[in-house]
């Protein structure tokens, strides 16, 4: 190989008047291939004619700057992993001690002995899953088309030199400019649903079934008890669209019971208020209900329950994610889909390939264990981003994990912030707790995505 | 120059292996292994013919008005000193020449009745027909088996004893299949340098080309491997029509029957090795092989 490369650079010198003439022994000892820098200074230098006898530097001098760099790179790996220990060891030490099933299956509470972060925890699990459902195609598939489908066309080469640029630079933003970016972009949607009639209500929506309620039915029929669920019925009616005229409830209509059994199919009855004849036995009187009372309205709302706009959901924080970690993972696949060395793809493309079998067979497998861990990284990084969620969902008081896309939700960073802004005490050490819990899975994550690459690499080598 | 373009049994070789069928690619490939190509109709017969073929790299000129032809189930040797354009016009013959966005050429370049310069040509189904080998051994990062079935299974739908077969032609083709018959799926990466050149040949003719391009194949070899890639050569081309870039004088010498010396981008001299080896018309070519420069 070397010897190529040395006939290469004098058979060029000879031809090319404009670099200097060497002969073959320099030819040999450089090192650049042909039309490298040329190398006369070397030749010079060592004319004893020209120079008086060069000092030499000491061995010893040069190996006492050897140890100086040791030493010097050896102090500051100590002192990152010092600050790291110490900042781990702190979280650990109040923070073990608060761990507890509570703590990882309750539901945020005012006590803080009795509070925990499930819902945090299934939002955090919500979001980032759709967040990677969503980014690592797209991300991974940018990076392809700006690696290896890039386009004949000078004016198509130049937009995509621009969308790199922009990448690039979008990578450095802050995570708040996202927040807000997500807040008008999928949150409101930039108010395009709002309609005059509607203002409240999302003006499209897909997957949800609307009850209306007609009264809360408790021992006293006339009476809402309300807040203790154990005393709650609804009288449900089906409705065809939440648009139809509000039911007035009438005797003899059909309602469904919402009882413990499920949805059952009961006839109501429906009395005056003011009217003595209120039916005494108890099951009559679970179906009896104000003639006068206005018809509220629940939902059903299945997993795949949408809306537009996207309002405070789940949708809307991971696509915020999406924002946020997008830029991290296209930048890091090119990395590695640049790091497949190009003699694989031309003996692919030899064999008669597309270019789209080159990806799929020989450019993605060499590059998936670099693909993985830049994914992986930007996923650690979703998992702990705090302050985009804090801007689009708020510091919400949410009771249970999301239900659907749409669900509101919170997510355990949050959850600690806002445990941390509190001024009890034992609220700061559930949150030391909180931060070990969210460290774990952190942790879990990586070691499996480190044991998946490595099972990988092993595979390709 | 140019004599007859389109050559009869090209034609009907290549309608033969387009067909899909995995049974007929079978029989294909048997009935290349059964019967070389040694009738004397075919001995002058032309693969290759180029006419007026320039090459630009942006605005830089790479290959100026070649004209020459390449003689059916001949190995054809191009030399010249480095950056002279050899492996230039050896990328056009199979256009890998597409990947390099500045690269652009004018003039006439045909596979038998096929342009291969028109925009309209399926490169996809020419490299098929048209194989190469680089410089540097490239095996995937897969079983060895994997490298040489890669090519088939692009192609073809194939049962997997259908695979096999084709796999143990190739490799034995090639000449490595007794080396490796007993680790076909260890990682290809695992084998020697030869070896791996090798195999990078045997996964070029899996896929049953007609003519075979190889880019300084050796240049990266031992010398032992250099001499069995260059017996393989011999065996080869009763039923290919090879094409080699070479900086080893004696390995033209030994191994081809014609010789084009380039030089600047420019055909200097092609005629059989015999000659240009004992008595070359050129200066340049006399001086080139006799190693006064270059
Ligand atoms: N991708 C490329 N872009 C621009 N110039 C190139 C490229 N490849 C080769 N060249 C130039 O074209 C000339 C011929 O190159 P090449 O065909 O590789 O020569 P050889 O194979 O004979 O050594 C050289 O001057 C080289 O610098
Ligand atoms: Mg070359």
């Amino acid at each position: 190989m070397s010897d190529i490369d040395s006939q290469d650079d004098s058979n060029m010198s000879a031809d090319d008047a404009e670099k200097p003439s060497k002969d073959g022994h320099i030819g040999e000892q450089s090192v650049s291939g042909p039309g490298g820098t040329p190398k006369t200074s070397l030749l010079e230098a060592r004319d004893p004619d020209a120079f008086d006898k060069p000092t030499l530097i000491t061995t010893r001098s040069r190996l006492a700057k050897d140890f100086r760099f040791r030493v010097m790179c050896i102090l500051t790996a100590c002192a990152s992993v010092l600050i790291l220990v110490f900042l781990l060891g702190s979280i650990l030490g109040a923070g073990i001690p608060t761990l507890s099933w509570t703590l990882l299956t309750g539901t945020p509470e005012p006590e803080p002995e009795n509070a925990g972060m499930w819902p945090a925890l299934m939002g955090t699990l919500w979001v980032c899953t759709m967040c990677a459902l969503i980014t690592l195609p797209l991300g991974i598939g940018t990076a392809i088309l700006i690696e290896e489908f890039t386009p004949r066309n000078r004016i198509a080469r130049q937009v995509l030199a621009l969308i790199q640029l922009n990448i690039t630079n979008l990578a450095g933003v802050p995570s708040v400019v996202y927040g807000i970016l997500g807040l008008t972009a999928f949150v409101s949607m930039f108010s395009l649903f709002d309609n005059s009639d509607n203002a409240d209500g999302p003006s499209m929506e897909v997957g949800a079934v609307y009850y209306d309620q007609f009264s809360n039915v408790a021992s006293d029929p006339f009476i809402d008890t309300g807040d203790t669920e154990a005393e709650e019925r609804y009288f449900l009616f089906p409705v065809e669209t939440r648009d139809a005229p509000s039911t007035v409830p009438k005797t003899g209509m059909l309602a469904y019971e919402n009882s413990e059994g499920g949805l059952k199919e009961v006839e109501i009855i429906a009395i005056d208020p003011f009217a003595d004849d209120a039916p005494t036995d108890a099951d009559a009187l679970s179906r009896t209900i104000d003639s006068t009372s206005d018809p509220g309205r629940i939902s059903e709302k299945q997993w795949y329950y949408l809306r537009l706009p996207f309002g405070r959901g789940v949708v809307a924080g991971a696509l915020t994610l999406m924002l946020v970690i997008l830029p991290v993972i296209i930048i890091s696949t090119q990395e590695s889909l640049r790091a497949v060395p190009g003699t694989l793809r031309a003996g692919a493309l030899g064999l008669g390939a597309t270019p789209w079998q080159v990806v799929w067979n020989v450019t993605l497998p060499s590059a998936i264990p670099g693909i993985m861990t830049g994914s992986i990284l930007a996923m650690s990084r979703a998992i702990g981003e705090t302050a985009p969620i804090l801007i689009i969902a708020g510091i919400v008081y949410i009771r249970s994990a999301p239900q659907h896309l749409m669900d509101d939700y919170t997510v355990m960073p949050l959850q600690i912030y806002n445990w941390t802004s509190r001024p009890q005490e034992e609220f700061h050490n559930i949150a030391a707790g909180g931060i070990v819990i969210l460290l774990a899975i952190l942790l879990t994550f990586n070691a499996v995505a480190v044991l998946i690459r490595h099972r990988m690499q092993n595979k390709l080598n | 120059m140019s004599s007859t373009i389109t050559s009869p049994e090209n034609k009907a070789g290549s309608q033969l292996r387009t067909q899909h069928d995995p049974d007929s690619q079978m029989a294909t490939v048997h009935m290349r292994t059964d019967k070389p190509h040694t009738e004397p109709a075919e001995k002058d017969a032309t693969a290759i013919v180029m006419e007026d073929l320039s090459s630009w790299y942006g605005s830089f000129q790479a290959l100026k008005s070649i004209s020459l032809n390449v003689r059916k189930n001949k190995v054809t040797a191009f030399i010249g000193p480095s950056g002279c354009g050899k492996s230039t016009l050896l990328r056009w013959i199979n256009r890998m020449n597409d990947t390099i966005h500045s690269a652009r050429a004018t003039g006439n370049l045909h596979l038998g009745d096929l342009d291969l310069l028109a925009s309209t040509t399926d490169v996809v189904d020419l490299r098929r027909k048209v194989g190469i080998v680089f410089q540097k051994p490239n095996p995937f990062p897969k079983s060895i088996f994997d490298n040489v079935a890669f090519g088939p299974r692009l192609h073809m739908k194939l049962r997997r004893n259908e695979l096999l077969d084709i796999v143990e032609w190739s490799l034995r083709k090639a000449a490595v299949w007794d080396e490796v018959k007993d680790r076909l799926h260890a990682p290809a990466l695992g084998l020697s340098g030869g070896q791996q050149q090798r195999l990078c040949i045997a996964r070029t003719i899996a896929v049953g080309p007609e003519v075979l391009l190889m880019d300084e194949p050796c240049s990266a070899l031992d010398p032992g491997s250099t001499l069995a890639i260059e017996e393989l050569m011999n065996e080869l081309r009763d039923q290919y029509t090879i094409v080699i870039v070479t900086h080893n004088m004696q390995q033209a010498s030994r191994c081809s029957d014609e010789t084009a010396f380039f030089f600047e981008g420019k055909l200097i001299e092609m005629n059989d090795t015999q000659s240009i080896f004992t008595n070359p018309a050129n200066q340049k070519t006399e001086d080139y092989i006799s190693g006064r420069f270059g």
